[in-house]
């Protein structure tokens, strides 16, 4: 293996690593503001013991985050010192503002946010809460208008093959932003709502009878069959904004091998890039002209017009079709749940396992959409700019590969690590007497029931 | 677009002021929690926990000055960033796996089982011992401009080494401020040592640096300046024999003084660092590459720069409110 597919293995598997923990932190930030913002209105304890409980897992995702994203930082110059040189002027700054206006904010605050409680006033720690969870959605909106930039790049000249600057506020919204910002946000709220429920209905599957983990379950779920929808919707506008900007991708993405009106939707197929064809196709008939041109004789370009130019297809179909599949188990789980927790306040057992499997469906379904947009883009790195053979180090493969196999340890073991110790967060949580009695007279006293309102 | 009026001359001495200000507060910020880390004590266990504790709310915010400085490198020096860390590439992949272990030990610990969590310490502890002795190294190489030959390597082990050395002093500065009784003590003693270690690690190192450029030796041995640059180690000198001093009178029963080992720490390392910036001047890697051949283009340097004027005091700001909302004698690291 030479070292630019080692490159490309390594910066797939460290961005891989790394988008699973800011995709949970990002939402769950907002998830503890509500928490906090909800103790602080009803004065009922429950929700500070969720509060609690989820801040630790905060914690843990954050810095995890943070250790992948520090290496991230290095990977630019090391294994694509191409990009840097040709597209640094724009890529540069986005990355620059990003660190001075998102990272500082989250990671200085996080401190108040886990060990100030008793140093601060309560506003205080309400605010740092709020200001973490505005930081990451920040960063959010930086890097992601830097990806959407190399999808759909404007604002920018080329002078002797270098790209400078021309408009800022052109290149930073431009055409694919919008979409891709909302697309990756709903993504978060989703995993972390999964990620919620999930490890709640596992403590309830352990026997916890405390009102912790079902008020957990019950406000996840329902903002998941809220968010699942407006998921489904910026979904498809992205789809349709991809068809625009990068038609080869949706060709891809659908499997559309030659150009036609009425082209159908495939569920399944196995795509043959030898022969440029499908195997085994079961497909509506003329479903994919209907979504993405909305009329049933709705021409779709082929990958026959994109000669070379087109990324490969199997990976991008497959892909797609794992996203699909997962948003709609999602909506599936979320108003059937909503559905019976409004109901019974309890899910069925069978459905309490299902949704303790479902725990981590967000990371499956947030990296299937990734690995769609971004092969996608192939073999582009700047789209119609710049190629990705045309950035790769001159670093020896040797070197690349004692990285890669590094990396692919450590992540695996981490991985496993993070999962197993947020089990075993869950199964402590059940033995642990939540309500001091203090704090049971106190809401006592109160009469609030959180659970009905 | 603002600051239209700067040539592109001044904005490469403003870049490389900030990049300079970045490593600068990141050597003494995640210097003294990395130095933490380096002497935690594998069998006591008491010690661990009220170690950790004292750099709980700030090693995240310490680790982002590293962040920024190898943004600040890449985007307004892209040509230096590449040619660095393609050189260094094996010990920048060391340092990395360093900082992820000690900074993904540092929340599991507080998590598993009691049995496990002498195995995340470890982590921690060797973690960020990993990263300083390659921070260390790397830094050796730089200042040789990039060399791989055998002195170029024996005067990166010895840097790296040395860094390691002014980590834990300062570490253990840091914890003398923090800790009360027993593990202040322990930290008393720890300063002690790293002050003759970093002492003679300071001297070898000066000496060795001038050997190794040209105009280095000329400006420090020759030159007008050279009497007033003498200052910087004669200052460091009396700031480190004074530092010897106080750290023999302690512990003082009333506390008093506690806070001066790290105050001097901190100005050892801002002069330290002065000393090899006026060194090495205006080259961005020494004898290589100036800040005229690395710079990138200045329109994208001028929008970045209206953020960072902006930001950067908001930064210093609230990071001054954190170390005052954390003052004092740390507390057992509870989540609240």
């Amino acid at each position: 293996m030479d070292a630019f597919i080692l490159s490309r293995l390594q910066f797939a598997l460290n961005i891989s690593f790394h988008i699973l923990f800011p995709t949970i932190t990002i939402a769950l930030g907002w998830y503890l503001f509500y928490f906090k913002l909800r103790s602080n209105i009803s004065g009922h304890p429950v929700w500070m013991r969720m509060y609690r409980f989820w801040v630790r897992v905060f914690a843990l995702t954050f810095a995890l985050g943070v250790v992948s994203g520090v290496t991230m930082s290095f990977q630019f110059g090391t294994n694509w010192p191409g990009f840097m040189e040709k597209a640094g002027n724009v890529a540069g700054p986005l990355l620059g503002y990003e660190v001075l206006t998102a990272f500082f904010l989250e990671a200085t605050f996080l401190g108040i946010m886990l060990f100030g409680i008793r140093r601060v006033p309560n506003w205080l720690h309400t605010l740092a809460t709020l200001i973490v969870a505005f930081g990451t959605t920040v960063s959010a909106f930086w890097i992601l208008s830097l990806n959407s930039w190399m999808h759909t790049p404007q604002g920018h000249e080329i002078v002797d093959g270098v790209i400078y600057a021309r408009d800022w506020s052109e290149i930073i919204f431009n055409p694919s932003f919008s979409y891709r910002f909302a697309h990756m946000l709903l993504a978060s709220g989703l995993t972390a709502s999964f990620l919620i429920a999930g490890l709640s209905a596992y403590r309830i599957f352990r026997g916890d009878d405390k009102i912790a983990p079902r008020l957990a379950l019950k406000t996840a779920t329902y903002t998941a069959a809220v968010l699942i929808p407006l998921q489904i919707y910026a979904g498809d506008l992205h789809g349709l904004n991809t068809l625009e900007h990068q038609p080869q991708k949706v060709a891809a993405m659908e499997g559309i091998w030659e150009t036609e009106q009425g082209a159908p939707l495939l569920l399944f197929a196995i795509p043959d890039e030898e022969s440029k064809t499908n195997h085994l196709e079961i497909g509506i008939p003329r479903g994919a002209s209907l979504i993405l041109t909305h009329s049933l004789d709705g021409e779709i370009k082929g990958l026959n017009e994109f000669e070379g130019e087109h990324p490969p297809v199997a990976p991008v179909f497959f892909a797609f079709r794992v996203m699909v599949a997962i948003g709609l188990l999602m909506l599936a789980c979320a108003w059937l749940g909503s559905f019976y927790l409004y109901r019974n306040g309890t899910l069925p057992g069978w459905l309490n396992k299902v949704f303790m499997g479902m725990s981590f469906s967000g990371w499956i379904a947030t990296l299937a959409g990734w690995y769609v947009t971004e092969i996608g883009r192939q073999p582009y790195l700047v789209y119609g700019v710049m190629k990705t053979q045309d950035a790769v180090t001159g670093l020896p493969a040797g070197n690349v590969a004692f990285s890669f196999a590094l990396y692919a340890i450590t992540y695996a073991v981490l991985l496993f690590a993070y999962m197993a110790t947020l089990t075993l967060m869950c199964r402590r949580s059940v033995e642990i007497e939540e309500i001091t009695s203090e704090e049971r007279e106190k809401a006592k006293a109160t009469k609030i029931s959180p659970l009905g309102a | 677009m603002p600051f239209e009026s700067l040539s592109i001359e001044t904005l490469g001495d403003i870049y490389i002021g900030l990049l300079a200000l970045a490593i600068l507060l990141y050597a003494i910020l995640d210097g003294y929690d990395l130095g933490v880390g380096v002497l935690l004590p594998p069998r006591e266990e008491a010690f661990r926990d009220d170690m950790i504790a004292s750099i709980g709310p700030y090693w995240d915010a310490n680790e982002t000055w590293l962040v920024l400085a190898v943004g600040l490198l890449l985007f307004a020096f892209p040509d230096a960033h590449s040619v660095i860390l393609q050189t260094l590439y094996l010990p920048a992949t060391l340092m990395l796996l360093g900082l992820i272990l000690r900074g993904v030990s540092f929340d599991f610990r507080a998590k598993v089982a009691q049995v496990k969590k002498r195995r995340w310490d470890l982590s921690f502890k060797y973690g960020s011992l990993l990263t300083t002795l390659a921070q260390g190294y790397m830094l050796g190489i730089w200042v040789t401009g990039l060399r791989t030959d055998w002195w170029a390597q024996g005067f990166a082990l010895l840097a790296a080494f040395g860094l390691t050395a002014a980590y834990a002093f300062i570490g253990s500065c840091w914890l003398i401020l923090k800790s009360e009784s027993a593990l202040q003590e322990k930290a008393i003693y720890w300063a002690r040592r790293g002050l003759v270690v970093l002492s003679i690690g300071i001297i070898a190192v000066s000496i060795a640096n001038l050997t190794l450029h040209e105009n280095v030796r000329e400006l420090w041995l020759t030159s007008h300046w050279g009497f007033v640059l003498m200052a910087i180690p004669i200052a460091c000198f009396c700031l480190l024999s004074f530092c010897g001093v106080i750290l023999k009178r302690m512990p003082a029963t009333n506390g008093k003084g506690e806070k001066l080992p790290f105050m001097i720490a901190m100005t050892v390392f801002i002069l330290c660092f002065t000393a090899f910036g006026l060194s090495y001047y205006p080259f961005v890697v020494p004898g290589q590459m100036t800040i005229a051949d690395a710079i990138s283009d200045a329109n994208s340097l001028r929008f970045l720069l209206v953020g960072a004027v902006i930001v950067v005091p908001c930064i210093l700001a609230y990071t001054f409110m954190v170390y005052r909302i954390f003052a004092g004698k740390a507390e057992k690291l509870t989540y609240y």
